[in-house]
């Protein structure tokens, strides 16, 4: 049975607290919330802090309030969000792709925070002690060299969380609390192109909140390619949002998921996208725009180069259904999930 | 280490422990309650089978630090039989093929249990997407979920 | 042997089946659905230590030193073991005992244990293992099978046929060559079957301990105790009568737990050792480690085909990577070339099979032993010759079905078969007729067949022992107890068992008790593999049975003055044909035999029937009869992406007679589940780092995530038809089940992508990448396919020549230079040196 190293196990019942406590020991100390990450993690010892600092027992990171747009508490589960009227209504691409993350299991248990602090992943890195032994360790833990390109002097593990492409596609901002003080970031600024630092977060601070614009006028998507109709991560992802204005595109944004070490967005398709009507020929410069950009690599399911191939169809088949296409075969196909959760 | 003290309630009977912080549930139910009903196959949330019921909800108490059940309601597949009585699930798995090997089985009707208890009726469609975190290598699926929707059958 | 086989088959009973033919609850039901099947990681005993292992971090190595000291310092750290302590090698075939408990000079992969642990509990262990500390000298890694070949030395094993080939054989019947130069069309094909793994739900464990009077006892998740028995004695220097092996229910086998493995016997000498009870239960890592699946298989297919369709010939050349160990390889090399014929009219024949050693975890027995791979072939090549030759594929392979009760050219014996009647059968379900190539772009049907042994007519170690052995037990409280040695996998067998039971004794099942898999209470069985339970363990069980019904009515005529052949026994009643109200309770009735001879118990046994192959390799592919399936799988292709969905499958499996419907459908269910799982997805692959920089030589994704298994939303829905026709060799008409259903889901799934859009998938698994490939290919004006390129020039012993049976042949070879007269031949072949080996380390 795969077990657990030791650590020490602390449970605070406020935020603040949990700040005082991160910050006695920020690099030793890890948050736990759903754990579905952070605990398989443990296991195989990529991570191996001293000290776990549980969330589960503070209420005000649970809560789903609403405002001008939507305020999300880093501690709501997948579930949680799935079951929210307000979000299947309107931020559909978020809803989309938090229901499709891994298991119907592991949503009850995983929480928005956690996953938009997932850990990167790669094949060489998400292994046993034993198996990182056997190739030497990496970069990323233990080791020197990246196997995943041997000259690169940078970790190249990929971004998988789901829900960040279409919390970015949406223009989110995300709450950080530290015993220092409280700040406000855009999602995007969260995340740097680097699989070991991939996070612009300082050990000290604690992710409180999500919080969503009003939807009002927009329209969003979410398409992911995985193995499975379950429990697989994202190996390429897209989301994409725009304001629309009658058939005219006010405002517009494409954020690929699973390509790099962290949500990419397309900046060239923002720009080619607004003023414009959906043709097809419009469509198709945008997923070239996105093809070009995406940088797979050797370090996940499937062959990069197909991959990276087919970010140009996600894109496609992504922009069609915020034209008005009817999608709805080609989705359940390639997302092998009938996209209906138990109520 | 510091054994910490849990109380939680344990197949409706209350269960006042000392573990250790590095404790999964899964590792109390089986080694310290001895309930070996709940299986595992990967420990690290990638099949299903340590699925158990907290407060209703199934989760993977292989990934589910024991800590964390500090006053919560745990069921686990030796809770599903009441008054002596099989529970329907077990009655049409058992009948209907739902169990080869078995091994898959205590996550799959404790999965299945919360689906029906939400929603009694569930298509099979929905049926499919509840049991999608429970890996079978055995059955091809389609005997557990006739078994499950002659379940929901025989629901008021 | 027929006096083996049970006087009565059909109809056993006057009034009509009770129990055999209706869809039941099976007896192990209940203890499944309510947690209380006992599991060998259920098993927990008192005082019981548990064990880890040290596994090789290198792919091919000298152990140059072990040092276990800070191991052994540890606090909590009862034992640590190595090499030193497991001289004695052993494997499952007698030719190939080239395993340790663990490894004493050199790792042969990634994996290999090396050392280990026992603690007080599994993290103590654990923690010692990471300090035991072991030097390694590199020596060259064999990372593919033209490695192998390529490189005669180092030697991965000092035996085997040369270099780092393990096995090559070659056979012929008949003049093949002539047949397919003259044929009016031929087919040079070549196929690459990527390896997989059976990926049990269950982790291998197994509990050791020494009982009240010092004897060991092995509980274990096995699917061979009586091998695992015989293994332990030889790897222990314990006499097996002081041996007792408990196979506890399997959580899933599927052929990945019948080899005895390293820590089944690390934790019984541990045990002795330490005279208390250790646990050992491995993670899913090692469980990818332990491995014994799917050998990769790169094939060449050339067969001559006429005009209208027959095949005059097929020359047949297949390489297998074996990986790091002998396990069953030399009979999966056999398997490889088969059972080609048990299917279709192969007038001449030539097989050539070679298995390389490389580093890796060893290859041996899944779901359908060797044949798979070459069943893939097989089919796409017949999908091939009818788009040629413009003949619809159902109505080709109608045409050159082989025909019932006949010998094929390898001298195996076809007695009933289901076949046609399948075809037909899902060629109507499935509206064949009317999708074949009518079907819009991108959406495709796609057919195949397969057949697959009912056991194997020869056991692994070659004696003149049945191969399922069934004792009863019956007394005065009217309670029956039927005990044999098979094991339960998840397939049913304990069902079958007590089943056969209650039908020939008219009692209800639950009447019956099934005692099974234990080597000190039951008698032997050979195990489960090779399909072989239903059929073998069926035939001893309905002898035992009528033996007792023999006795009982012998009883009750003389007792109630009613003639013997009148009785019928039904109901729990032993009651008069003529006047059903004239008769006594089951009970009475065994009280009745009881006094009149005594304690009541009898037995049965089951040898098969004796093959007429008297050739070199003969051994393997004979059984007493064959099931059929045949399959149409319907596909959908994205021609964009190559995404492919398979949304329904229909199956037709020639069952013989269903002893339990609800069973026979699981199997068929549960086989398809695994052949979609094949086609799609499975895969055990190895990644070698950059050789400059690294040595090492690893298994990509040793996990249950990465290792593909489709989920409830990846299944198809699978519309399941059963043939039956009662086949005389098997219990009540029976043959088998488990492994069939699944050969044809890969090849039907590859021919469905060529009918949804045009291309060739001739490696499997079929994944969007390879079909993407190959339209790009198409789109380019290059040939149309994703596979293989070439087969390698391999140095093939001087091929056996055996004439067909239409041709005058005897079943010998006409140059084999010695020649078996009539005995049977071992799987394994040079069997007979390494049986008098194997008898004089066991006795
Ligand atoms: C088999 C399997 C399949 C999966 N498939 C998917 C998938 O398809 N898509 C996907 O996106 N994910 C997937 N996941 C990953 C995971 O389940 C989800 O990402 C989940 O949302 C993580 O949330 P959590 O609460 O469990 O995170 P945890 O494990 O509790 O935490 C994850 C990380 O975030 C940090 N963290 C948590 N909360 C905070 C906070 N409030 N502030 C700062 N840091 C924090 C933790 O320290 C840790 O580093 C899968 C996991 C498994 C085991
Ligand atoms: S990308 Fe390179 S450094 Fe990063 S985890 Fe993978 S192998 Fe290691
Ligand atoms: S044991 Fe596999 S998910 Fe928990
Ligand atoms: S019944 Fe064996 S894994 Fe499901």
């Amino acid at each position: 049975m795969m077990r657990l190293p030791s650590y020490r196990y602390r449970a605070p019942k406020t935020v603040a607290d949990a700040a005082a406590w991160l910050a006695e020991s920020p690099a030793e100390t890890m948050l736990l919330a759903g754990g579905t990450d952070l605990i398989p993690n443990m296991k195989r010892r990529q991570q191996t802090p001293s000290t776990v600092i549980g969330l589960r027992s503070i209420p005000e990171l649970t809560a789903i309030t609403r405002g001008q747009g939507l305020t999300i508490g880093s501690g709501v589960t997948l579930t949680g969000l799935v079951h929210d009227a307000r979000v299947r209504a309107h931020y559909v691409g978020l809803w989309q792709a938090v229901a499709q993350i891994a298991t119907p299991h592991l949503r009850n248990m995983g929480t928005i925070g956690g996953n938009i602090c997932l850990d990167t992943r790669c094949t060489y890195y998400d292994q046993t002690f034993e198996w990182r032994k056997a190739i030497d360790f990496c970069m990323k833990k233990d080791g020197d060299t990246c196997w995943v390109a041997t000259s690169s002097d940078r970790c190249l593990a990929v971004s998988s969380t789901d829900s960040a492409p279409a919390l970015i596609a949406l223009g989110a901002t995300v709450t950080l609390v530290s015993a220092a003080g409280t700040r406000e970031v855009a999602l995007s600024d969260l995340y740097a192109n680097d699989g070991m630092h991939y996070l612009t977060r300082r050990r000290d601070e604690i992710l409180t909140a999500v919080r969503l614009p009003s939807g009002n006028g927009w329209r969003s998507t979410y398409w992911k390619l995985r193995r499975r109709g379950s429990f697989d991560f994202p190996v390429a992802s897209v989301a994409a949002a725009a304001r629309f204005d009658g058939d005219h595109i006010v405002d517009a944004r494409i954020v690929l998921g699973a390509v790099a070490s962290r949500p990419l967005e397309v900046p060239a398709a923002s720009a080619r996208l607004v003023g414009q009507a959906l043709s097809n020929d419009l469509i198709t410069a945008v997923a070239d725009d996105a093809y070009a950009l995406a940088k797979p690599m050797d370090n996940t399911d499937f062959e990069l180069v197909w991959r990276k191939k087919v970010v140009r169809s996600l894109v496609t088949s992504a922009l069609r259904e915020l034209r008005g296409d009817d999608m709805r075969e080609a989705r359940t196909k390639l997302a092998r999930h009938p996209l209906i959760v138990v109520s | 280490m510091t054994k910490l003290r849990i109380t939680m309630a344990v197949n409706g009977e209350p269960a006042d422990l000392l573990v250790d912080p590095d404790k999964t549930l899964l590792e109390v139910l089986r080694e310290d309650l001895n309930l070996t009903g709940t299986k595992h196959g990967c420990e690290l949330g990638e099949c299903g089978a340590c699925a158990v019921l907290v407060d209703g909800q199934p989760l993977l108490s292989c990934l589910l630090v024991a800590h964390e059940c500090e006053g919560r309601q745990v069921t686990t597949v030796e809770g599903l039989v009441e008054d002596g009585r099989l529970h329907p699930l077990q009655e049409c798995f058992a009948d209907l093929g739902g169990a080869q090997c078995g091994y898959c089985t205590p996550g799959i009707l404790i999965t299945a249990k919360a689906l029906l208890d939400r929603e009694p009726h569930p298509s099979r469609e929905l049926i499919k997407e509840a049991l999608s975190g429970n890996l079978c290598r055995c059955t091809g699926y389609q005997q557990i979920l006739d078994a499950v929707e002659e379940a929901a059958r025989r629901n008021p | 042997m027929a006096s083996n086989r049970p006087s009565a088959h059909l109809p056993i009973r006057p009034t009509g089946a009770a129990v055999i033919g209706r869809a039941r609850r099976r007896v192990d039901g209940r203890a499944k659905v309510t947690g209380q099947t006992t599991f060998a990681d259920d098993v927990m005993l008192p005082r019981m230590v548990h064990c880890r292992l040290l596994r090789s971090s290198v792919p091919h190595a000298k152990i140059v030193k072990v040092d276990i000291s800070k191991a052994q310092a540890l606090a909590g750290v009862h034992l640590v073991l190595t090499g030193e302590q497991f001289p004695t090698a052993y494997g499952i075939l007698p030719v190939s005992h080239d395993e340790h408990a663990l490894c004493r000079d050199v790792v042969r992969f990634v994996g290999d244990p090396v050392a280990a642990v026992v603690a007080r509990d599994e993290a103590t262990a654990e923690a010692a293992v990471n300090l035991i500390d072991v030097a390694y000298e590199p020596l060259r890694t064999f990372a593919s099978p033209i490695d192998s070949l390529t490189y005669p030395e180092p030697r991965i094993h000092d035996y085997g046929d040369v270099g780092n080939v393990h096995k090559a054989v070659a056979l012929q019947f008949g003049e093949v060559d002539d047949a397919i130069a003259k044929a009016d069309h031929v087919f040079d094909d070549l196929f690459f079957f990527e390896g997989n793994t059976h990926l049990p739900l269950e982790q291998h464990a197994t509990v050791a301990t020494k009982d009240a009077d010092g004897k060991l006892v092995v509980y274990s998740s096995t699917q061979t105790p009586h091998y695992l028995h015989r293994a332990l004695a030889k790897a222990l220097g314990i006499p097996a009568a002081h041996i007792r092996v408990i196979a506890t229910p399997n959580g899933g086998g599927f052929g990945g737990k019948s080899d005895p493995f390293n820590h089944e016997v690390v934790v019984a000498y541990a045990a002795m050792r330490l005279d208390r009870p250790v646990k050992i239960c491995l993670n899913r890592e090692e469980v990818f480690y332990c491995h014994r699946g799917r050998h990769p298989v790169l094939m060449r297919f050339r067969a001559g085909v006429t005009n209208d369709g027959k095949l005059t010939g097929l020359d047949l050349q297949t390489l297998l990577d074996g990986g790091a160990y002998g396990s069953y390889g030399v009979a999966s090399t056999f398997y490889t070339g088969a059972l080609q014929t048990v299917t279709y009219d192969i007038p001449t024949y030539r097989f050539r099979g070679c298995r390389v050693f490389t580093n890796k975890p060893p290859c041996g027995p899944k779901r359908g032993h060797g044949t798979p791979q070459s069943r893939f072939g097989q089919e796409v090549q017949l999908d091939k010759i009818a788009e040629r030759l413009s003949i619809d594929p159902a109505d080709l392979r109608l045409n050159i079905v082989q025909p019932p009760d006949s010998l094929t050219a390898n001298f195996l014996r076809v007695r009933t078969i289901g076949l046609s009647d399948c075809i037909k059968k899902v060629v109507e379900r499935s509206g064949w007729r009317d999708k074949y190539r009518k079907l819009p772009h991108g959406k495709g049907v796609g057919l195949a067949c397969s057949s697959y042994l009912s056991g194997a007519g020869l056991p692994i170690n070659w004696n003149d022992l049945p191969h399922s052995g069934v004792q009863l037990k019956l007394d005065r409280s009217g309670g029956v107890t039927v005990f044999c040695g098979a094991t339960e996998i998840g397939q049913g067998s304990d069902d079958v068992l007590v089943g056969i039971v209650a039908e020939v004794l008219g009692i209800d099942p639950f009447d019956v008790r099934a005692v099974t898999g234990d080597t000190d209470l039951t008698p032997v069985d050979l195990g489960s593999y090779s399909s072989r339970v239903t059929l073998m363990m069926g035939n001893a069980a309905i002898q035992a049975a009528e033996r007792a019904r023999e006795l009982i009515a012998d009883a009750v005529s003389t007792k109630l003055e009613i003639p013997k052949d009148r009785l019928v026994f039904a109901g729990r009643r032993v009651c008069d044909t003529e006047d059903p109200n004239k008769g006594c309770t089951f009970q009475e009735a065994v009280c009745m035999a009881e006094a009149r001879f005594g304690t009541l118990g009898t037995t049965g046994s089951y040898t098969p029937p004796r093959s007429a192959a008297r050739f070199k390799g003969g051994g393997v592919g004979p059984s007493p009869t064959y099931s059929y399936t045949a399959a149409v799988v319907e596909v959908d292709v994205d021609p964009d992406t190559g995404w492919v969905t398979v949304p329904r499958v229909w199956i037709a499996h020639d069952i013989g007679r269903a002893l339990n419907p609800t069973l026979v459908r699981g199997q068929v269910e549960g086989g398809v589940y695994m052949g979609i799982g094949e086609a799609l997805m499975e895969e055990q692959v190895f990644r070698r780092l950059p050789a400059k920089l690294s040595n090492a030589l690893v298994h990509k994704f040793p996990s249950i995530l990465e290792y593909k298994s489709p989920t409830s939303l990846d299944m198809p829905d699978v519309i399941t038809d059963l043939i039956e026709d009662p086949d005389p060799a098997g219990p009540f008409g029976a043959k088998e089940v488990g492994q069939g259903p699944l050969l044809p889901i890969m090849p039907a799934v590859a021919n469905a992508v060529y009918d949804a859009v045009g291309v060739r998938i001739d490696s499997i698994p079929v994944t969007p990448e390879k079909i993407l490939r190959a339209l790009e290919a198409k789109a380019a004006g290059k040939p149309a396919r994703s596979g293989p390129a070439s087969f390698p020039d391999i140095l093939w012993p001087e091929t056996l020549r055996v004439t067909p049976p239409w041709a005058g042949g005897d079943g010998r070879a006409s140059n084999d230079p010695d020649r078996p007269t009539n005995r049977n031949v071992d799987a394994g072949v040079e069997a007979r040196a390494a049986k008098a080996a194997w008898e004089k380390s066991t006795s």
